[in-house]
């Protein structure tokens, strides 16, 4: 399983941090330091993968922004890869052309297509198309319900 | 009360603070005005406000008093917070905090709405971060999502069972009938997620793996249609039809298959054919590829799959992606002790590897390079990497050279090679190796009799250029004390012999005791071989001075040692030659590794206090040490002997005779065994100038028919005495007592402790070979007082 998902930017600003196992808030903090530290320092055309105490980080950098996960050491990193880059492109999907700016403002959104992709640590739809329809009819949901004062 | 500022526009703000206390001071601001509000119970905004509380929470200031705010979110009707509450859940109320069960009957009712979006929600909340308690509680809700029609709500269901099984495994059992047709259903994502329940479920439990293995059929023809079927919009990634279902496929079939021959028949074909058609120009492929390959190998798969398996790695390794490199090489490693012959193969690609530049690829690659170091390939092996060595980042270089010492340890073709490998690893990573090799590599000296000239000058040679690497300056140093006469003589029969006079060398020596680059550790040890020198050099007053002057060292070691030789000058003047006499050949004990011989081989502290008994420290001490646990209760065997009696007698067995002066004493012999024939006597007799030392001389007699050949007898003491066995007299106890085999045995009991010895006795009587172990307890006082 995964066992965590963290967004950074190249200067260490945090964009989203998802957790699949019960962890202190210091030990979040030490693994977020450690992440960034590891991973801004590797050079542009590394192997993405690296070995970090018991678990296989995986890391891609998209424009401005890192996306780094854990892995369990059964874990097929490659398939990781194409985790990372489905992600990346729900976001695009949803939010046409995402960049930084979009996460940074919209990122409750980004967390509600996260939990539409994986659950638990593992990969709960397959189709973007099912992922697409269901944040359209969640997002439809809200607004029937806001008619004239934005909620957020 | 106007209504708090929007999300948006607070993110706005902060992202307009030019400093870290600007930031902090806006934070502070709006989290007050949000306390505010949460005290005032505005129903409206509260999920604004939370929203906005999360976002500082992700900036990394505290939000821990939202928590309440975020349960009663959840249990509003309106959709928006609900959506706002989970999220506030997931990041803010983990199971270690208090309010966390408070969730339990929000999520309850969530699990049972009318609206599949909020029982969307709940399932997700749970799934994510549940505690046991909750997942004990609302296991039964998942359970009958679980057997829903919905897809929807069935893949969610799906994983949300797989965190309860993950935090309470006794819950299971109850899944099980719900799993019954979970892989007939269409759709791709609830396909995809009961295939990781079903992972799970045979991860955990061997009863529901053998249950679950009649589903390897099913699986099997689900792989085949993805690969078959034609283009699938929905599932499609760069031409492969939904690869995330098809490796968390693969992963289960590897499991089911992993020690069952009729499972692993099953899916032998599909196997083979994902591996021959999948495209590899793009990751995708490459990801299905490396859990095809991972499979082939951890089943009972046919031997022309797994060579395929193999090559593919091989065809892995030789790819311009680092990434599949770096994977290949990690599976080689996991496969190499099993398959070692097929990894041979690829065994020059793997070396070219050590000369990626990538970091993650190097580790991996030397790695698997020592793994595939043998008798055959040694030289070669060792010559990419010592280069590698040579050039590689320091944080590789403790560990290679590790690697290093133990390959050449296990398979060096020859000692002059041995030494060469050792003083390569020295000059280049010195200051990088381990501190226990010293004395291994000394050790590994004083063996190569024959080497000694060459490995002197080399290493005088190497002292010539380079003084900072201490375990290079240290060895050195040792060498040059104890072999310093060689040098000085110029006979070297390996390479051209350098001339160099005895002041030269002593030159060598005092200026590693006056560097600055030296440590403590290395000083003893330069002082120490100066010492040595003044029985192997002629000009002996250079030394008494150097030593003299170091009687006022500051550092406490060096001026116990100046002190203790210079006293050895003046007063024990005779027995200097014998004390710095040349170092017996060591035996490696056969039980014991390197680190056995460092505790007990005088070499590592050299110290007078060891070096004033070289006789009895030298050859027994790694004996006695092995024969070590012995008395202390273990069943350690003892390992200790000497074997042919025509072995010549140590030189310490000579400088005994020196020191000692044997007469009897008067204690009484004894009978320290009797059995089935074989009766081995003790007597004694008291060595004079040393009362520690007891000599007791064994006396073997067989009363039975016929002889006890190949008699060895072994014996072990505690740990505060030292023993050294001599040569027997013969290894056959001849019949009805016609003949005795005596053999001697000296005890050093230093603190004066009852003796006692563990004895083994191994012979062949009558063609077949006898054991036995006996203790002897029974030894007159007089032996050891």
């Amino acid at each position: 399983m995964i066992r965590f998902l963290l967004l950074f930017s190249k200067q260490g600003k945090l964009r989203l941090q998802k957790w699949f196992t019960p962890l202190t808030e210091r030990e979040k903090k030490k693994v977020i330091r450690d992440m960034m530290m590891i991973v801004l320092a590797r050079a542009p055309r590394s192997c993405n993968f690296l070995q970090w105490r018991d678990l296989k980080i995986v890391y891609k950098r998209y424009a401005s922004l890192y996306f780094c996960s854990g892995l369990d050491e059964q874990d097929n990193e490659l398939l990781s890869l194409e985790v990372l880059h489905r992600y990346v492109e729900l976001l695009d999907n949803y939010f046409g052309n995402v960049c930084e700016l979009d996460i940074i403002f919209n990122f409750e959104k980004a967390y509600y297509i996260l939990d539409e992709f994986l659950m638990g640590g593992e990969v709960q739809e397959t189709s973007k198309m099912a992922v697409g329809v269901s944040l359209q009819e969640g997002d439809a949901l809200q607004e029937v319900q806001y008619a004239f004062t934005p909620p957020l | 009360m106007p209504a708090p500022i929007r999300l948006r526009e607070l993110i706005r703000t902060i992202r307009t603070a030019r400093t870290q206390a600007e930031e902090r001071e806006m934070i502070q601001k709006e989290c007050a005005a949000i306390r505010s509000s949460f005290r005032e119970e505005d129903n409206t905004y509260r999920c604004r406000n939370v929203a906005k509380l999360l976002y500082m929470h992700m900036l990394g200031y505290p939000a821990h008093f939202g928590q309440l705010e975020c349960l009663k979110l959840i249990a509003s009707q309106k959709f928006t917070d609900k959506r706002i509450g989970y999220l506030g859940a997931m990041l803010l109320l983990d199971e270690r905090q208090d309010v966390h069960l408070l969730m339990t009957n929000c999520i309850k009712n969530d699990l049972n709405h009318s609206t599949q979006y909020v029982q969307g929600l709940a399932l997700c909340t749970l799934g994510c971060m549940g505690s046991s308690e909750m997942c004990r509680d609302l296991a039964g809700e998942v359970e009958k999502l679980l057997k829903t029609s919905n897809s929807y709500l069935r893949k969610k269901a799906a994983l949300c069972a797989v965190h309860v099984i993950r935090k309470v495994p006794e819950l299971m059992e109850m899944f099980l009938p719900a799993t019954k047709n979970l892989l007939s259903e269409k759709n791709h994502g609830v396909l995809h997620t009961s295939v990781v329940l079903l992972t799970e479920m045979c991860e955990r439990s061997p009863d529901m793996l053998s249950h679950f293995r009649k589903l390897v059929p099913q699986l099997v023809r689900i792989l085949k249609n993805l690969i078959m079927s034609g283009y699938s919009p929905e599932h499609d990634v760069s031409g492969i039809s939904d690869p995330f279902l098809q490796v968390r496929i693969l992963r289960l079939l590897r499991i089911l298959g992993r020690s069952d021959d009729d499972s692993s028949e099953a899916m032998n074909d599909i196997l083979a054919q994902v591996a021959t058609n999948t495209e590899t120009s793009k990751n995708v492929g490459n990801a299905i590829l490396y859990e095809t390959v991972l499979t082939i190998m951890d089943i009972k798969s046919e031997s022309g799959l797994r060579v395929l398996a193999i090559n593919i790695l091989g065809r892995f390794l030789l790819n311009n992606d680092k990434n599949i490199r770096y994977v290949a090489l990690t599976s080689l490693l996991k496969t190499v002790q099993t398959d070692h012959n097929a990894v041979q193969r690829h065994r020059s690609t793997i070396v070219d590897c050590l000369k990626d530049l990538d970091v993650s690829i190097k580790r991996r690659a030397m790695e698997l390079s020592f793994a595939l170091v043998n008798g055959n390939n040694i030289r070669g092996m060792m010559k990419e990497l010592l280069y590698f060595l040579d050039s590689c980042d320091p944080e590789f270089k403790a560990d290679c050279a590790s690697g290093v010492f133990l390959a050449a340890e296990k398979y060096a073709p020859s000692k002059r090679w041995h030494i060469d490998t050792i003083m390569r690893v020295l000059t280049t990573a010195g200051s990088y190796v381990r501190d226990d090799s010293v004395p291994n590599l000394i050790q590994l000296i004083t063996n190569s009799v024959e080497m000694h000239a060459y490995t002197v000058q080399r290493l005088y040679k190497a002292l010539l250029d380079d003084i900072s690497q201490q375990p290079l300056v240290q060895v050195a140093s040792w060498c040059i004390g104890e072999y310093g006469d060689l040098l000085v003589s110029g006979q070297c029969e390996e390479e051209e012999p350098i001339q160099v006079t005895e002041d030269e060398v002593l030159d060598v020596l005092e200026g590693l005791l006056v560097s600055n680059l030296s440590s403590p550790v290395t000083r003893g040890y330069s002082l120490t071989a100066i010492m040595k020198l003044s029985t192997r050099f002629s000009g002996v007053n250079r030394i008494k001075k150097v030593v003299s002057i170091y009687g006022s060292s500051i550092d406490v070691e060096l001026q116990q040692r100046a002190v203790e030789y210079n006293a050895l000058f003046k007063k024990y003047d005779h027995m200097r030659p014998a004390l710095l006499e040349r170092m017996p050949i060591m035996e490696k004990a056969a039980t014991n590794g390197p680190t056995e011989i460092v505790q007990t081989n005088g070499e590592t502290e050299p110290s007078l206090g060891e070096s004033k008994h070289p006789p009895l420290v030298g050859q027994p001490a790694n004996q006695a040490n092995d024969l070590l646990d012995l008395l202390v209760g273990n069943d350690v065997v003892p390992v200790i002997h000497n074997t042919v009696p025509a072995k010549p007698a140590s030189s310490g067995g000579e400088l005994l005779d020196l020191l000692v002066d044997i007469s009897l004493s008067g204690i009484p012999p004894m009978t320290a065994y009797n059995k089935n024939g074989l009766k081995i006597d003790f007597t004694f007799e008291r060595a004079n100038p040393n009362p520690n030392v007891a000599v007791i001389t064994i006396h073997a007699s067989n009363s039975t028919d016929s002889d006890m050949t190949d008699f060895v007898f072994q014996a072990a003491v505690p740990k505060t005495f030292q023993l050294q066995l001599l040569s027997p007299s013969s290894n056959v106890v001849q019949a009805l007592n016609q003949g005795t085999v005596t053999q001697v045995i000296r005890v050093l009991n230093p603190q004066k402790q009852q003796l006692r010895m563990r004895i083994k006795l191994t012979y062949t009587h009558k063609g077949s070979p006898v054991q036995d172990l006996a203790e002897v307890n029974n030894f007159p006082p007089q032996s050891w007082q």
